[in-house]
């Protein structure tokens, strides 16, 4: 019990300290990639301290919704991260729900934004939570088909177990329906995080920007919040897709020694993932808006696959 | 405390069939109450729904003791009249399917009873309340029979007299012309249905031999396949005409809406499910043995109502249209659970059977009492802006604090959201579908993680749906005046919600409690009791049968949420102690004043999913412009768009123009002469003494 308390401070603490670090690594990465010196990867540190220390002006046409919102998004991203086996197999709060609690927390966070965006009565902010909603509705299959492929290979939900059963004798690199889902996932992960083909996250250009927008009005520790949940958001989301398909270093038990090496390999596997997202979002343009279903459904259609590919290969 | 228990001992000594008959009698009397006080409106009113609050408490109790006693206890009879004819008995029975459905009406008959109290009041000197009352009551009481009824001829009886009240209740405000349409839309649908269900019945009569749903108890296993397929078709048809599934659901987007709220309310909480407990009555009692296509008919059924309920709803401005919409889809999300529990019991998975009906079940509860919620704030919501458009609302978060916090709780309870009681009974219905993949070796069991993929699919419409639902009608600024006078709906309005809405949060965060109330009824239907085994840790966590399948808390997720709380706090306390916070303007490019008609728009809102699903929609827009010299300086606009649904436009209007073009032809039998009519009586009476012979 003890050690679990432990776990349980200890990924908290990791969650909040490595989420700005993971932001301002990749638009580090993405700016030398362009050839720019970019801004220094502990920026957003700096960032989310000056937001808190700063004066805050809310919109005189918003109502509790918008002030209760920076606290949703940052509670509920914060408890997603705490379903998930993030250093070790072990999920500090497991037993309170596997990924299908993870995704509905996150949604829930989601929910709470996308009515921020129309609170203040913008054109902006109502563009943006009609964006939101709609390219994370068409996402949400594709993703769901993605897990079940790993749920039911590994016959749970839960997602310490499913970490487990993946590091079995049978798991292999380029299982077919493995490397099928994880692309579809990859994709998926683009879109919730809001990266290039789907969102732009540099942009404030009026007609392109879907996160950005509903962000508008936001200002002071109510927009520290915000990045701050966003932030955790994106590292459990790439989390998620490393520990399921790549269990590697990730013990069955938690020690100290298990537990720095599955920072190190924890640490590994983000950088990876990272560069991957840098070179998407580098090597891409944004897509139009509604093109994006269709880089969706291609998702849908991979994930798919990947069901029918455990049924043909069992 | 001691005054407590023993109130608590006296009420629990009481037995339910007694309870029952209070409540029967009580809606009884507030029919009459209602109708024979009409002309004193407040005191029919009062009388009518007072009556209603009460006898729904009492079946409210009867359903608790009867479900709460646990599998062993044995169902109470009840005669309601004499026997007249020795084979038409009025009995009922309160069974443990029953008693379910008894706990479902009641719990909403007891919160839109007390809601009425106060909504009544906007009838008073416009229509008569007291008529309302009587008709309300008789709508309840019907539907009640229906859950409860013995034998056939007490069903068909309480059926018809349930799409009767219903009719006059959706033609309640009959001035106005949509009213009548609609009513006679449902009239016209409620009647196919009740014929399929004679029909259905019939067959099953034919192999009992005897009217009484004992005689009923697997009595497929004594038909041949055929008749019993026919049987399940009909059944399917008549049960799924009033359930509204996909495509039989085109009369309850039309006349759901234009009821007076609360009966809006009872209609889409409680009397779809009436189709549901016919379902599930007739497929896991009567029929038994279900072969494969049966549980497959129903599992796509139940998607595909789902995916288009919720996209439908997406496209529509209209508050209790867009509501109605949604539960065609939430009707879809409990078949889903059902559809797979009868697969289950096909490949022989008791278990797994009983998950599935514990799914179906508890989403049907739940489905209650969100919708049920989300209608009484509409209800109020109109009665505050006199206008059903979204369109023209907006603001009223502030005008109507808690109605909005009520609306709130229910769209994100219905949208499937933690820690509410729509996430639980998802939560099942999603591990009924993963559990589903491993039982059969056949293709067939790509279908669960597909309906899966689909329920996912739905829920996060939903939850767009109601972002759009919520944001367009309460928050930004209000876009009409009647929206800017808007007022907070009264006590007996707000304490009718309020009970709901507590509803809600009980069954989402301590939903082991709720479904070991469910074991007489999975020990009933498929053999099996869950309970103990789906409750972990005192019964704080659900979790599956199978060894760490996968556990959620929902409770446990507050929790770590208001554990955390104190986290941003503290960041507040040191970081910005100095930080002032002030009211300004929202940023609108530099112009002057952000008026309303730049926010966004419902229809805008929904415009991406009308572009991507085009091909379903097909919307139909019309634009015209007026300018002086050129088309992009217009001097006036006319901006129209308009979406038909598909099974209207290519199912429906070809069936009513078929059916039309054939009875004009068979008009010309109708001559007026009487030498023709006899001639008829003559050949009929030939015919069928041929036949005889």
């Amino acid at each position: 019990m003890n050690l679990d308390f432990s776990i349980l401070l200890a990924q908290t603490a990791l969650l909040l300290v490595l989420a700005p670090l993971l932001s301002g690594l990749i638009k580090n990465w993405k700016a030398k990639l362009q050839n720019r010196r970019g801004p220094r990867v502990w920026q957003p540190y700096f960032d989310l301290l000056k937001f808190l220390r700063k004066d805050m002006v809310l919109s005189e046409h918003s109502s509790w919704i918008f002030s209760v919102t920076p606290y949703v998004l940052f509670l509920t991203a914060l408890a997603a991260g705490l379903l998930l086996p993030l250093v070790t197999a072990q999920a500090p709060l497991g037993l309170f729900g596997g990924v299908l609690a993870l995704v509905g927390l996150l949604a829930l966070g989601r929910f709470f934004l996308a009515l921020s965006g129309l609170d203040p009565a913008s054109a902006f902010g109502g563009m943006g939570s009609s964006r939101e909603m709609i390219i994370s509705a068409v996402a949400e299959p594709a993703m769901m088909l993605a897990i079940f492929t790993v749920a039911i290979a590994a016959g749970s939900t839960n997602l310490s177990q499913i970490v487990l059963a993946s590091q079995g004798p049978g798991w292999k690199f380029f299982d077919p329906s493995r490397a099928l889902a994880f692309t579809a996932m990859f994709i998926v992960l683009l879109a919730e995080t809001g990266r290039i083909p789907v969102d732009n996250p540099a942009t404030h250009l009026e007609l392109t920007m879907i996160h950005e927008a509903m962000l508008l009005e936001y200002s002071g520790r109510y927009l520290a919040l915000i990045e701050w949940g966003v932030a955790i958001k994106q590292l459990v989301l790439m989390a998620l897709l490393v520990n399921i398909f790549f269990p590697i270093g990730l013990a069955p038990e938690t020690t100290p020694a298990t537990f720095a090496l599955g920072l190190l390999c924890l640490a590994a596997k983000l950088l990876v993932l990272a560069g991957a997202v840098v070179l998407v979002e580098t090597s891409n343009a944004k897509l139009r808006l509604f093109r994006v279903p269709d880089l969706l459904s291609a998702a849908f259609i991979l994930a798919m696959l990947a069901l029918v590919s455990t049924f043909l290969f069992s | 405390m001691s005054d407590l228990e023993a109130w608590a001992h006296i009420a629990t000594s009481v037995p339910p069939a007694t309870l029952l008959g209070a409540a029967l009698c009580g809606y009884g009397l507030g029919a009459v109450g209602g109708l024979f006080c009409m002309r004193q409106e407040k005191l029919a009113a009062a009388f009518s729904f007072g009556a209603a609050t009460l006898s729904a408490l009492s079946g409210l109790l009867a359903g608790l003791l009867m479900l709460g006693g646990g599998a062993g206890t044995p169902a109470p009879q009840l005669e309601l009249l004499p026997a007249l004819i020795p084979s038409l008995r009025f009995t009922v029975r309160l069974d443990a399917l029953s008693a379910l459905f008894l706990l479902v009406v009641s719990l909403l008959g007891v919160a839109i009873s007390i809601y009425s109290l106060g909504y009544a009041k906007s009838f008073f000197g416009r229509k008569n309340a007291g008529l309302l009352g009587a008709f309300y009551n008789a709508l309840l009481l019907a539907t009640t029979l229906t859950f409860v009824a013995d034998n056939i001829w007490m069903f068909l009886f309480a059926w018809e007299l349930m799409a009767l009240t219903a009719y006059c209740l959706v033609s309640f405000e009959h001035e106005k012309p949509e009213t009548r349409q609609a009513g006679v839309l449902f009239f016209i649908m409620s009647h196919i249905d009740a014929g399929c269900l004679i029909l259905g019945f019939l067959l099953l009569f034919q192999a009992s031999g005897d009217y009484s749903f004992a005689s009923l108890h697997g009595v497929g296993a004594a038909m041949s396949p055929g008749k019993r397929d026919a049987a399940f078709v009909l059944f399917l048809l008549g049960f799924g005409i009033k359930c509204g599934i996909v495509p039989l659901h085109i009369w309850l987007p039309v006349a759901h809406p234009v009821a007076p709220s609360n009966v809006s309310a009872l209609m889409s909480g409680l009397l779809i499910k009436t189709g549901i407990y016919g379902l599930t009555r007739v497929c896991f009692d009567f029929l038994g043995a279900p072969p494969l296509w049966w549980g497959v008919t129903i599992l796509a059924a139940g998607t595909i109502s789902a995916v288009l309920g919720v996209l439908y709803a997406l496209m529509e401005h209209d508050l209790k249209r867009l509501l109605a919409y949604h539960s065609i889809e939430n009707i879809g999300i409990i078949l889903m659970g059902l559809g797979a529990a009868l697969i289950f019991l096909h490949t022989g998975h008791p278990l797994l059977a009983a998950l599935g009906l514990i799914a179906g079940m508890y989403h049907t509860i739940n489905h209650a009492c969100f919708k049920g919620l989300l209608f009484l704030g509409a209800g109020a919501v109109l009665h505050a802006t006199h206008t059903r458009n979204m369109e023209e609302m907006g603001g009223l978060a502030k005008r109507m604090p808690q109605t909005a916090c009520y609306f709130l709780l229910g769209a994100v309870a219905i949208s499937a959201l933690p820690p509410l009681n729509g996430f639980v009974s998802e939560w099942l219905t999603y591990q009924t579908l993963l559990q589903g993949f491993g039982t059969t070796d056949s293709l067939w069991r790509l279908a669960f993680p597909w309906s899966g993929a689909m329920l996912a699919l739905t829920g996060a419409l939903a939850a767009a749906c109601f972002v759009k639902a919520f944001g367009i009608t309460f928050l930004a600024q209000p876009r009409s005046p009647a929206a800017g006078a808007a007022h907070e709906a009264g006590p007996w309005m707000r304490a009718g919600m309020a009970v709901l809405a507590a509803a809600c949060v009980l069954l989402g965060l301590f939903p082991a409690l709720f479904i070991r109330l469910l074991d007489p009824l999975t020990q009933q239907l498929s053999g099996v009791q869950l309970s103990s085994q789906l409750s972990l840790n005192h019964g704080l966590v659900l979790g599956l049968p199978a060894e760490k399948a996968g556990s959620v808390s929902t409770l446990g997720l507050v929790l770590t949420g208001v554990c955390l709380l104190p986290i941003p706090l503290a960041l507040r306390l040191v970081f910005a102690r100095k930080a002032r916070t002030r009211r300004g303007p929202t940023w609108a490019c530099g112009q002057a004043g952000l008026t309303p008609q730049m926010e966004y728009t419902a229809t805008g809102f929904s415009k991406p999913i009308r572009m991507i699903f085009k091909a379903l929609f097909r919307p139909r827009r019309d634009v015209q412009r007026e300018y002086d010299f050129s088309p992009y300086f217009a001097t006036n606009i006319r901006f129209e768009s308009h979406i038909e649904e598909v099974f209207v436009e290519r199912l429906y209007r070809p069936l009513r123009i078929t059916i039309l073009r054939g009875s004009r032809r068979i008009r010309a039998l109708q001559a007026g002469s009487i030498h023709a009519y006899l001639l008829y009586i003559f050949v009929a009476l030939l015919l069928l003494l041929v036949f005889a012979l």
